[in-house]
């Protein structure tokens, strides 16, 4: 009867079709986003900051760039920057999502904490011209984002999206570009959440190198160096956007404090939650070196 | 016996000529995006950087060739099988240029950056309402042809064509709903983990509804056709067809294997999809023996090569995805080339494949005439399985080197390679990969003049009678 039938047949196929959709896409509403997501830190988008989201939808930068860090430990290694692995507190804002499905280019959720720099002198390069600073980048430049920011519905965005925002929210888009909206948009990413700082030994002069040659560490120091200096300091340690560091005349102890709590005011962000601190007496060691 | 029906055809022949333009689109643009990613300096600012361009390729497939041609197919078919003219042949035409429209607002609006950024479903609200009365129209058209059928029974095609009617309207609605700021720029209706569950539920639908369903409607109405054989099994499509349309729903978050969507869609996903190589399996063999043992017919006739051809790519297609769907294997290769070398064997090779065949058969039958030139078929048919071939497999390589590149540690626990490693390494397969859809562009080149050369043998032909 049913293929003699074509009005049975469509209610009959668009009832077996909702069944699955009820239990997995339906009922999650119940759940996701609810109470037990909430975290209280997290907090919505300024107009500045909303303003650098609707440049990203726009460039479809999430084509190459997802935003989640996986329970994976190597994802959180690679990508946590001292955070954690994502929460569905931290995306209640968020509409859409931009989760992606494709990293052609870095994970971004926690790129925030990554370069804290408030000027983000390293963004700003970077998205002008990316291979200055990533030499084998496949990445298009964005200089042309160097132009006014258009910020008519500014204000109508947070109505509509719900967000607080105050005059001097307001205010501060004025005299701003596209590119500083973009930029104000990636140093917020992942930075909600509190991340846990190892207490910074507070005596320099207790702090003691533990390794008295570099050859056994050599290889794990030169790859917390890729991972984590190289992109300002340059590959060979030779200076780009940060001083050159290759042979630092330094004092051990002194290295180790700039490198585990950052110098704020130049933009060296702390590495104090990304590193434990025998790496970052690998690094000390290691980049001192005057050799290759 | 009544004199035959006479059908209408004129969109037909529309529909597959828009399609074929919309889809040499898509692959020119796939190969300069293919290109930026190996050369930077190809993007030209504002309007044709990849991010721009990345959408636009992937509209152009799925929307413009793909669907463009399953109305052309739906069309044609639905007539057949119910013995009965098209409802109303002025819808169908202003349903092509509806259509026309439509794709090109989106090559034009995505490039301009308006882009709601939800994988295939980017298109802004008010473009999103004109695919949607679109959809409604053509639906409309071949339902009420169903309706006033002169055929009782309906063949196994009409389910799949029925099923995706309801299955791409409830799915494309439901994950464009948003509340628009201004004509050019909306918000979604859902937020984070929300909107992500309902996007891949939608994304992973979108291809069994899209990418599955409409190409096994064609697939089981010109095999047949081409081979004088009946349909192995009735039964066995039926099964295949309930379970298939009841299964698919369950599996979209295992695009989203390891991320804050719960653990237990996530599990059930895993699961589901799994359990679907089953119905697929079912629909691959029921194609293999309705061949009836007589292989032979893969040399002596080529559309069957290009059907048989593309259900084999769509057996292995429904073997890797949901080898994907397992959580160890996800953790490995999502995010990386190895999925866009499983997406392009499914719309390079199972998708385009049967729409290649059944051109070919639509073509000649139209025009009334033999196909210009099986040589330059088999010709065609050699260019896109090679081309398609090397596009998986460089990338499926590529995606394995990154994959294990990405997940390696140390003994202490730090990565052993940096993200731009990773990437130095796959950039062979990228040139590949390139060089690859060249060799595609060659055979859909070959295609694209021996269609022509039919129709106007045709046209020709047609005019000595007259
Ligand atoms: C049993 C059948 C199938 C299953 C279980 C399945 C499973 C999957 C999974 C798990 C992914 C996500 C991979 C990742 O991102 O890690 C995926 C991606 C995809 N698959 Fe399949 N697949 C199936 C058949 C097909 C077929 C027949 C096609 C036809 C063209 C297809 C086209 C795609 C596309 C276009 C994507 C990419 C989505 C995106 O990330 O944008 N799949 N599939
Ligand atoms: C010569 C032919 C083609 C070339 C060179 C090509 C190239 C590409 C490239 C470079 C990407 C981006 C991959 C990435 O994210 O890293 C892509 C994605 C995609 N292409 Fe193609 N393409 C071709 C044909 C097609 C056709 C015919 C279709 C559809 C009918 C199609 C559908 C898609 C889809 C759905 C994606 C998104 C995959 C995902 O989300 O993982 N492509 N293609």
């Amino acid at each position: 009867m049913l293929e003699k039938n074509p009005v049975i047949f469509i209610i009959l196929a668009f009832v077996v079709i909702m069944i699955g959709t009820t239990v997995t896409m339906i009922a999650p509403f119940k759940w996701i986003n609810g109470a037990g997501d909430r975290i209280a830190e997290v907090k919505p988008y300024t107009p500045l900051q909303q303003e650098g989201r609707d440049i990203y939808m726009r460039e479809g930068c999430n084509n190459c760039h997802s935003q989640t860090v996986r329970t994976l430990a190597a994802d959180v290694e690679r990508y946590g920057y001292g955070g954690t692995y994502s929460k569905s507190g931290e995306f209640v804002y968020d509409r859409p999502h931009l989760w992606g499905s494709r990293r052609t280019g870095p994970d971004l959720a926690r790129i925030g904490l990554k370069y804290p720099d408030p000027k983000g002198a390293w963004h700003r390069k970077h998205m002008e011209n990316p291979q200055s600073v990533v030499p084998a980048s496949n990445m298009p430049s964005y200089a042309f984002l160097n132009k006014p920011l258009d910020t008519t519905y500014s204000e109508r965005k947070m109505k509509l999206l719900k967000f607080p925002y105050s005059q001097a929210d307001l205010d501060d888009l004025k005299g701003k570009s596209e590119m500083d909206a973009i930029i104000a948009y990636m140093r917020k990413l992942g930075t909600d959440i509190p991340v846990k700082k190892v207490e910074a030994a507070v005596q320099t002069a207790a702090l003691k190198n533990p390794f008295t040659e570099y050859k056994s560490i050599e290889s794990d120091a030169k790859s917390v160096y890729r991972q984590h200096c190289a992109s300002c300091h340059g590959d060979k340690r030779e200076g780009t956007l940060g001083p050159a560091l290759k042979g630092s005349a330094k004092a051990d102890a002194e290295l180790f404090k700039i490198i585990s709590q950052g110098i704020e005011a130049n933009g060296m962000p702390s590495f104090s939650a990304a590193l434990d601190e025998q790496k970052i007496w690998k690094l000390v060691t290691w980049i001192k070196l005057d050799t290759k | 016996m009544n004199a035959p029906t006479r059908y209408f055809d004129d969109s037909v022949k529309g529909f597959i000529t828009w399609s074929i333009i919309w889809g040499t689109i898509a692959v020119l643009v796939g190969i300069l995006i293919s290109l930026q990613l190996v050369w930077p300096q190809l993007n030209v600012a504002p309007y044709l950087t990849y991010g721009r361009l990345r959408p636009i390729h992937t509209n152009a497939g799925i929307f413009g060739w793909g669907i463009g041609s399953f109305i052309a197919m739906f069309f044609y078919i639905t007539q057949r099988l119910t013995k009965t003219p098209l409802w109303s042949p002025k819808l169908a035409r202003v349903t092509l240029w509806i259509f026309n429209i439509a794709i090109a607002s989106a090559a034009v609006t995505l490039a301009l950056g308006i882009n709601r950024t939800k994988e295939y479903a980017e298109l802004e609200w008010p473009l999103a309402i004109v695919v949607a009365i679109l959809w409604v129209l053509f639906s409309l058209n071949v339902l009420m042809t169903i309706l006033k059928r002169k055929e009782e029974q309906m063949y196994i095609s009409l389910w799949y064509i029925m099923a995706a009617l309801v299955g791409v309207t409830v799915l494309y609605v439901v994950n464009n709903l948003g509340v628009p700021l201004h004509l050019f720029k909306s918000y979604s209706a859902f937020a984070g983990t929300n909107d992500a569950n309902v996007q891949w539920w939608y994304g992973h639908n979108a291809v069994a509804m899209v990418l599955t369903v409409p190409p096994l409607a064609i697939f089981y109405y010109f095999l047949p056709k081409v081979t004088n054989n009946p349909i192995y099994s009735h039964r066995m499509g039926i099964i295949a067809f309930w379970s298939l349309i009841f299964m698919y729903l369950w599996t979209g978050a295992h695009h989203l294997l390891w991320t804050p969507v719960p653990d237990w869609i996530q599990t059930l996903a895993m699961a589901f999809s799994i359990m679907l190589i089953a119905p697929s399996w079912g629909a691959v063999m029921n194609g293999y023996l309705t061949m009836n043992g007589q292989w032979e017919k893969m040399k002596s006739n080529y559309i069957v090569k290009f059907l048989i051809c593309g259900i084999t790519f769509y057996g292995l297609q429904t073997l890797q995805g949901p080898m994907q769907a397992i959580r160890t294997f996800s953790a490995f290769i999502h995010y990386t080339d190895w999925v866009p070398g499983h997406v392009h064997m499914g719309t390079m090779g199972w998708v385009s494949m049967v729409l290649f065949g059944a051109t070919y058969y639509v073509t000649t039958k139209l025009s009334e005439t033999e196909i210009y030139s099986v040589k330059l078929a088999d010709t065609h048919f050699w260019l896109v399985l090679v081309g398609q071939l090397i596009y998986s497999v460089t990338m499926w390589i590529a995606g394995v080197q990154q994959g294990m590149m990405l997940l390696a540690t140390n003994p202490d626990g730090t990565l052993h390679y940096s993200f731009m490693e990773t990437m130095i390494a796959i950039f062979p397969y990228y040139k590949m990969r390139a060089v690859s859809g060249f060799i595609y562009l060659a055979g859909l080149l070959v295609f694209i003049y021996n269609i022509y050369k039919t129709f106007q043998k045709g046209a020709d032909s047609q005019a000595a009678k007259a």
